[in-house]
């Protein structure tokens, strides 16, 4: 089977500081990947590489496009990255102000990635657009409202259906639930974990919160000043940790 | 007179706009930067349009100015006076006789020919401006073709409004290519932007850009498959000369409430009323009736 993502030795540097370092890994269809580290691990850095946000210094980022198999992300042109970033990528921001058009209604946020792509039919946008709304569990009543009148929760919800309505194969997504209170995040958590399972998407998760990667993730990257320090199956790591920072983060979390 | 170069500007700056002209040309809707000057008059007035102008004038040119369609309000009067004193060209009123037309949210009702030039004033080039204010963003998006936001904003209009509400500075595109804000015409000139036989050249002095149609060239206004583009104006005629197929002024004409529904276009409306027709304006007329 062909990985849907193939990263090799991926590595960026700001100055002199090391952003992440020889980072290798194989995602395959379906699979949903977390990445966790504490601040300043290189996390973001690694995703925002991957997502094509920022030029990695080295290394490969090799997607098995629909039309010409794997290519090289890094390599490929401009207009090229940014139509994957329209139609078979996702990429979900921790502040869903950064991701969404607060000014624009909340059907027109989802409806833009559809335009974006070439749909010309209003009422097909807005009824898509309102089928997502619901599909995230936010009334679809509220299609003509902006996201300033949202709740934080609602926002976030509002940022994945804006990603998902075109159908992405890969979501990139950076601390999904940061900044949301535990009893939203659980719905959050749940909602993403149900459209991940329906839609067979494959998925990304940069998150510091171990509780988010053992619901959602399969496999578990634990990465320390930019590089990867252990790697291997969700439970296997975070019931066995090996490397001596993956035993410490395991132990710092909070028990009630 | 005799103070000024030909038209104000040095010969080089003009040399620099002429060629920013030609490039704008050759690729139509393409917005071209250019070193505007300072001129003799604040932003808003019309700065670019008075470098595109002064930069195409030539001696034996007839100048005509027109103000949201009158030739006989301040910028009108202001600018017309200019080049009457920089450049001692001709200057009329009457749209036929002009060579070069300089023109601020309007394009004139009689139709153009080839031998004439039109330019626009315009204060804000970017169609995206206002839904992506990253200039850097937006010269991406156009260079990579991505307008699907451009739709957002009409989408916005129809979610609110029912329909697209935007009724000036309607967003068009050009040839196939280049999305482009016709600068703020009302949405019933946008059809006369397509095809037609004079060149229409726009100037943005305070955001420093070019940009240019040349003639016959293919203009479409964006819309929706179910909202198609729909020019539209007053559901009235003109009062002072009937003239029921041009944009009009609604004028409000005392304190009770009165309004008068006359043509936009002054030259337009006075060639109708030399012909001797009249609106219900006026009394006993045939409209009125």
């Amino acid at each position: 089977m062909t990985p849907l993502l193939s990263v090799q030795g991926i590595t960026k540097h700001y100055g002199a500081h090391i952003g992440c370092a020889d980072v290798a890994f194989d995602l395959y269809p379906g699979e949903v990947m977390g990445i966790v580290g504490e601040s300043g691990s290189g996390k973001s850095t690694l995703l925002n590489c991957l997502a094509g946000h920022l030029a990695p210094d080295a290394g490969q980022v090799v997607f098995d496009t629909r039309a010409d198999g794997p290519k090289d992300t890094v390599t490929m042109s401009e207009p090229e990255r940014r139509m994957l970033g329209r139609t078979d990528w996702a990429f979900v921001h921790q502040h869903a102000r950064d991701g969404l058009r607060m000014g624009v209604s909340a059907g027109g946020n989802v409806g833009e990635r559809l335009m974006a792509v070439g749909d010309r039919h209003y009422g097909d946008i807005r009824g898509k657009a309102t089928d997502w709304l619901e599909r995230v569990e936010i009334d679809a009543g509220r299609v003509d409202d902006r996201p300033t009148t949202f709740s934080g929760g609602m926002q976030q919800r509002l940022q994945i259906a804006r990603n998902l309505v075109t159908g992405p194969r890969l979501v990139f997504m950076d601390e999904p639930t940061g900044g949301l209170d535990v009893s939203v995040q659980a719905r959050l958590l749940d909602l993403l974990r149900g459209l991940v399972r329906d839609m067979g998407l494959s998925a990304i998760i940069v998150t510091h919160d171990l509780a988010v990667v053992r619901l959602l993730a399969d496999r578990l990257l634990v990465m320390k000043s930019g590089r990867v320090v252990e790697a291997g199956l969700t439970d296997q790591v975070l019931d066995d940790p090996q490397h001596a920072y993956s035993q410490l983060l395991v132990s710092s979390v909070l028990q009630v | 007179m005799s103070e000024y170069n030909f038209a104000y500007l040095d010969e080089q700056t003009k040399r620099m706009i002429r060629r920013a002209i030609l490039k704008g040309l050759a690729i139509p809707g393409y917005q071209v930067p250019f070193a505007s000057r300072e001129m003799p008059m604040p932003y808003g007035w019309g700065t670019g349009g008075v470098q595109v102008s002064a930069a195409i004038l030539t001696p034996e040119d007839t100048f005509k100015v027109i103000d949201q369609g009158a030739d006989d309000t301040t910028n009108a009067v202001s600018i017309r006076t200019f080049f009457e004193r920089t450049a001692g060209v001709e200057t009329t009123t009457a749209t036929s006789d002009a060579s070069v037309i300089q023109t601020r949210h309007r394009i004139p009702e009689k139709p153009l020919t080839e031998d004439q030039i039109l330019v626009y004033q315009v204060p804000i080039p970017e169609p995206l401006r206002f839904l992506e204010p990253r200039e850097s963003e937006t010269r991406k998006m156009h260079s990579l073709e991505e307008y699907g936001l451009m739709h957002v904003k009409l989408y916005e209009d129809i979610a609110r409004h029912g329909h697209i509400a935007t009724s000036y500075g309607y967003p068009v595109k050009v040839e196939g290519r280049y999305v482009m804000d016709p600068s703020p015409i009302p949405k019933f000139d946008n059809p006369k932007l397509g095809d037609m036989p004079a060149i229409q050249l726009f100037g943005a002095g305070r955001e420093q850009r070019i940009y240019a149609l040349p003639p016959y060239t293919k203009v479409v206004s964006l819309d929706f498959e179910d909202h198609p583009f729909e020019a539209s104006k007053a559901d009235q005629v003109c009062g002072l000369c009937g003239a029921s197929d041009s944009y009009l002024d609604e004028v409000i004409i005392d304190d009770a409430g009165g309004r008068l529904f006359c043509c936009s276009d002054t030259d337009y409306c006075t060639g109708r009323r030399a012909l001797g027709h009249k609106g219900p304006a006026f009394p006993g007329s045939e409209a009125a009736a």
